[in-house]
């Protein structure tokens, strides 16, 4: 039989309710006792000029134990599961619960910890028992051959990233929800390089292409194709002038839009930042509680969503860390502000503010703060042709490869693969280095067309960075290719 | 979970018990690391959250017939179901090596020798921090992170290699924040860092903070995107100097077409006779040893006086595209940067850069064009205008946009006198060991677009 993807699993050395059980009679004084058990195993393999460079797995697995004592919610989390270890961590975070009460921002109760029982399983068909080691390093050295279309490419990089997440809540308000994750993050990347000059191009951007999903999504046909276009798209980038220096109309494919989504939308919404929690870390927010209900975020055609319910899209799960069930929310309708990524506690905090279920942590060692799921932009009525035909003077640019923006979230900057000119309605010169720059708000009131819903494309990002201590979170973002007026652009050279 | 005072013994014995298990022709390298961490958050001065977390994993490299897999766990501290961990992770390995293909710039394991570095400290229960802390940031608007506890990192192979490294310390990195005349948000960043916990010392911290914060509530001065004479505070040198890990000094990167300095290396540009970068592990600050057990040189000069002397060399690089490696870890960033001091006495700062800008950190800097050197990013915290040598008020937030060429180049005016050691304070999966060592610099302009 040969040899499957599928690692060795550890057995569970004690059952989660005989663990809360366990911490419940270790700390009767605890007005609630949470046990999140997670366990997560990271796949990464890489090849890359038809070379294996990476054939590695993290399995990580742990628990954190969550009190509540006179209003004060502590946390310790350890790999250590046995029933030792769990009793140290049990007294540990009580220990620390009991003196930081006396110093809390805020009063919280149980209600912050709602009973829900339930099960979420990411949409799989062909698991990581389903594919063999060899067919699969198979397929990453086929595909960097692939990306490989002359010598002038010095690096043809194909690596898979496959994220199995394992995550059981239990509380001694009787919450019991097991959900189970399969995520797969692929990067296919060329760079070509001449000189002291070089560019790349990727499938969609770095580690763009996230999903929930299993084997069904490797068509090695297709692959190899998207391999062999990344390229020689690269060949021409380096051969390409530089991006123009000049306002122009910016049409932006899904692949850049879910850098603009994901840092002017969804970061400066996160309830956590706007209460002043993250202020020491990756900043504050423009956005204030009055402006929830009031604000025009952008024109009219522009409607966002909290979306956890998509299928297959790398952030979906049934119920956030707080127990809070997900569902779908209008965070921006027809461009008006409606509602912040707040989870209960952010809620309770600021109780003018709807939230939603985005009470999210990395892992077993950190504990849940406010974080972006899914959050998408709806579909609108044009089409990415329609939107290349109004166009006079404009620039098409597609994936992501630089992004920048400020603690408030106001003034950012945002740098693309590859961009193309689009004159008098038709697509001309390709240029390198595309960049362009602007303020959130204003920025967005410039949205002038929406491309509709076949036009929709879903991608993410495994490592969005925030929270003290540092946590690292998987964020969706599905979106149309949209069209934006007279916007700052300007390419490289020093 | 073993007491991490006994864990080295522990590390020997799960060690011994590994090696015991290869068989001919199969090698093994073991890189442990643990930590046993009270982090609390702080908002208000108020504690906003609260974890403790005690980690402890180990990566397996493992060698065979020209290959290698890499394999990490976490372990229970507990001898008889870490040995299983370990066992089922071997033997998986030695399974998936039958069917990977050859590695060509396989590095062969081999025995680098031993070092033994252990850094004791005289920390305060996580308990006593909090109070200590809420109890003196009481009154001010105080955001921040307490992190403490000791930290390990260890390495071993079946050739008899062993490095042991373990520290105790803590750190406050925390920010400051008061309202302007103009009712704008004002804030300054401060870290207090140390592995022996002192009232007296966080409290100077916070009062030298509390006297920036000060002159941060004068009028907010407008300044327009243009080009400035710029004065750059160890705090943002840390944040243009972080550049230096994105491949910009990596002989792979370089090979593969993601190095900023390409130019510098092809002799196509120079930087000023003032710009000396290095590598310092007499810091003490990181362990020299990287994965592979490879101890790198106490000192190892990469940029001096201008120009390209070196570039970080991985084992791997070095047997990819025939180079000599330098010690460097795989990533071939720079694990303890150090950038020389220059001649400019920090108190006379202001007044050599007389009208301009004085930024005390930046953030979220990324390349606009990696070719030529080019990055942007924001001004964040204590950053003013000044005029004739005096401050005038804080600024808004304004973008930069400019090459390293001409920042550490032809703009590159002087560098302090003095230097500080920015500890590291990322927390990503666990706490990050190290540091820079950075002085402060004067330009004769940068650009600032937004």
């Amino acid at each position: 039989m040969e040899l499957t993807l599928a690692t060795p699993r550890s057995p569970a050395l004690l059952s989660s309710p005989q663990a809360l059980r366990l911490c419940q009679k270790e700390l009767p004084q605890a007005e609630w006792i949470g046990l999140r058990f997670h366990t997560e195993n990271t796949h990464t393999r890489s090849v890359r000029n038809e070379v294996c460079e990476e054939n590695s797995v993290v399995l990580s697995s742990g628990v954190m134990v969550e009190v509540l004592f006179q209003g004060h919610f502590g946390y310790a989390g350890t790999c250590d599961t046995t029933e030792s270890g769990l009793r140290t961590a049990a007294a540990r975070a009580m220990a620390l619960a009991q003196v930081a009460a006396s110093h809390q921002i805020h009063h919280f109760t149980v209600e912050q910890r709602p009973k829900s029982v339930g099960y979420y399983r990411s949409p799989v068909f062909q698991g990581l028992d389903d594919q063999t080691v060899k067919g699969f390093v198979d397929l990453l050295l086929a595909a960097s051959k692939a990306l490989k279309v002359s010598e002038q490419i010095v690096s043809a990089q194909a690596l898979v990233r496959l994220v199995e997440a394992d995550i059981h809540f239990v509380s001694s308000n009787g919450s019991d929800v097991r959900q189970q994750f399969l995520t797969v993050t692929t990067h296919f990347q060329a760079t070509a390089q001449d000189g002291s000059e070089s560019q790349y191009r990727s499938d969609k951007g770095n580690l763009a292409r996230n999903l929930q999903t299993g084997f069904e999504a490797f068509d090695q046909d297709d692959i190899l194709a998207r391999c062999e276009q990344a390229g020689r798209e690269a060949l021409l980038l380096l051969k390409a002038p530089n991006c123009p220096n000049e306002k122009m109309d910016l049409l932006l494919t899904p692949d850049q839009m879910l850098i603009q989504i994901h840092e002017s939308i969804g970061h400066p919404l996160e309830l956590d930042r706007i209460l002043g929690d993250e202020r020491n870390y990756a900043g504050w927010s423009f956005v204030k509680p009055e402006d929830f209900g009031r604000l025009q975020y952008g024109s009219p055609l522009m409607n966002v969503t909290f979306d956890p319910t998509v299928p297959g899209e790398i952030a979906s799960y049934n119920f956030d860390e707080g127990g809070a069930p997900a569902t779908r929310e209008f965070l921006i309708k027809e461009g008006k502000l409606q509602r912040g990524l707040g989870g209960l506690e952010s809620q309770d905090r600021l109780p003018s503010v709807p939230g939603v279920a985005n009470f999210r942590s990395a892992l077993w060692n950190r504990a849940p703060i406010d974080r972006m799921a899914n959050i998408n932009l709806e579909p609108g009525t044009s089409s990415l042709q329609k939107m290349i035909e109004q166009t006079q003077r404009g620039i098409l640019m597609q994936a992501n490869t630089s992004w920048s923006i400020d603690d408030y979230r106001n003034k950012f900057q945002f740098g693309c693969e590859h961009g193309q000119l689009i004159e008098d309605g038709r697509l001309t010169t390709v240029v390198k280095n595309p960049n362009y720059r602007g303020v959130t708000v204003p920025f967005w009131t410039r949205l002038q067309a929406v491309g509709g819903a076949d036009e929709v494309e879903i991608y993410g990002s495994p490592f969005c960075g925030k929270g003290e201590p540092n946590q690292i979170i998987r964020v969706g973002h599905a979106s149309p290719p949209c069209l934006f007026r007279q916007v700052e652009v300007f390419g490289g050279g020093t | 979970m073993i007491s991490f005072s006994q864990l080295e013994k522990y590390f020997e014995q799960l060690s011994d018990f590994a090696f015991s298990q290869l068989q001919r022709g199969e090698h093994l390298g073991l890189n442990l690391a643990g930590e046993e961490q009270d982090y609390v958050r702080f908002s208000q001065a108020k504690v906003r959250q609260n974890t403790s977390v005690t980690q402890l994993d180990v990566e397996m490299i493992f060698q065979s017939k020209g290959r290698k897999t890499s394999s990490t766990t976490s372990l229970l501290g507990h001898e008889k179901e870490d040995q299983a961990r370990l066992a089922a992770l071997l033997e998986r390995a030695r399974q998936e090596v039958e069917v990977l293909p050859p590695d060509p710039y396989l590095v062969p394991m081999m025995n680098h020798g031993s070092s033994r570095s252990q850094h004791h400290g005289r920390l305060l229960s996580a308990g006593d921090a909090v109070k200590d802390i809420a109890q003196t940031a009481a009154g001010s608007d105080f955001a921040g992170l307490y992190a403490g506890g000791p930290m390990i990192r260890a390495n071993k192979n079946s050739l008899g290699q062993s490095h042991w490294f373990s520290t105790e310390s803590f750190f406050v990195d925390y920010s400051l924040f008061a309202v302007n005349s103009n009712q704008e948000n004002k804030a300054v960043k401060g870290v207090y860092s140390d592995s022996q916990w002192s009232t007296a010392e966080l409290a100077k911290h916070l009062q030298n903070s509390k006297n920036q914060l000060a002159l941060l509530q004068k009028p907010t001065v407008t300044v327009k995107p243009g080009s400035y004479r710029t004065f750059f505070a160890p705090g943002a040198m840390a944040e243009i100097s972080s550049m230096m890990s994105w491949g910009a000094l990596s002989f792979s990167a370089m090979k593969r077409g993601t190095c900023a300095l390409t130019k510098l290396y092809n002799g196509e540009v120079r930087l000023s006779e003032k710009f000396t970068f290095k590598e310092n592990f007499r810091t003490g600050l990181s362990p020299r040893f990287n994965a592979l057990g490879e101890v790198a040189p106490d000192e190892l000069t990469l940029i001096k006086n201008g120009k390209l002397e070196n570039m970080l060399v991985s084992s791997r690089s070095a047997r990819q595209y025939g180079a000599t490696a330098n010690g460097a870890g795989e990533g071939e960033a720079p694990r303890s940067p150090e950038i020389a001091t220059g001649t400019l006495a920090e108190a006379h700062a202001l007044r050599e850069l007389g009208t301009g800008l004085s930024l005390s950190h930046l953030h979220y800097l990324n390349w606009s064009d990696i070719s030529a050197a080019r990055i942007t990013g924001m001004t964040r915290y204590a950053c003013f205008w000044v005029e004739n040598g005096e401050i005038v008020g804080p600024i808004k937030d304004l973008r930069f946009d400019d090459s390293l060429f001409r920042i550490f180049g032809s703009e590159l005016i002087d560098l302090t006198s003095e230097s500080v050691v920015d500890p590291a304070v990322s927390t990503y999966d666990a706490r990050a060991l190290g540091g820079k060592k950075l002085p402060g610099a004067l330009l004769g302009s940068l650009t600032f677009t937004l």
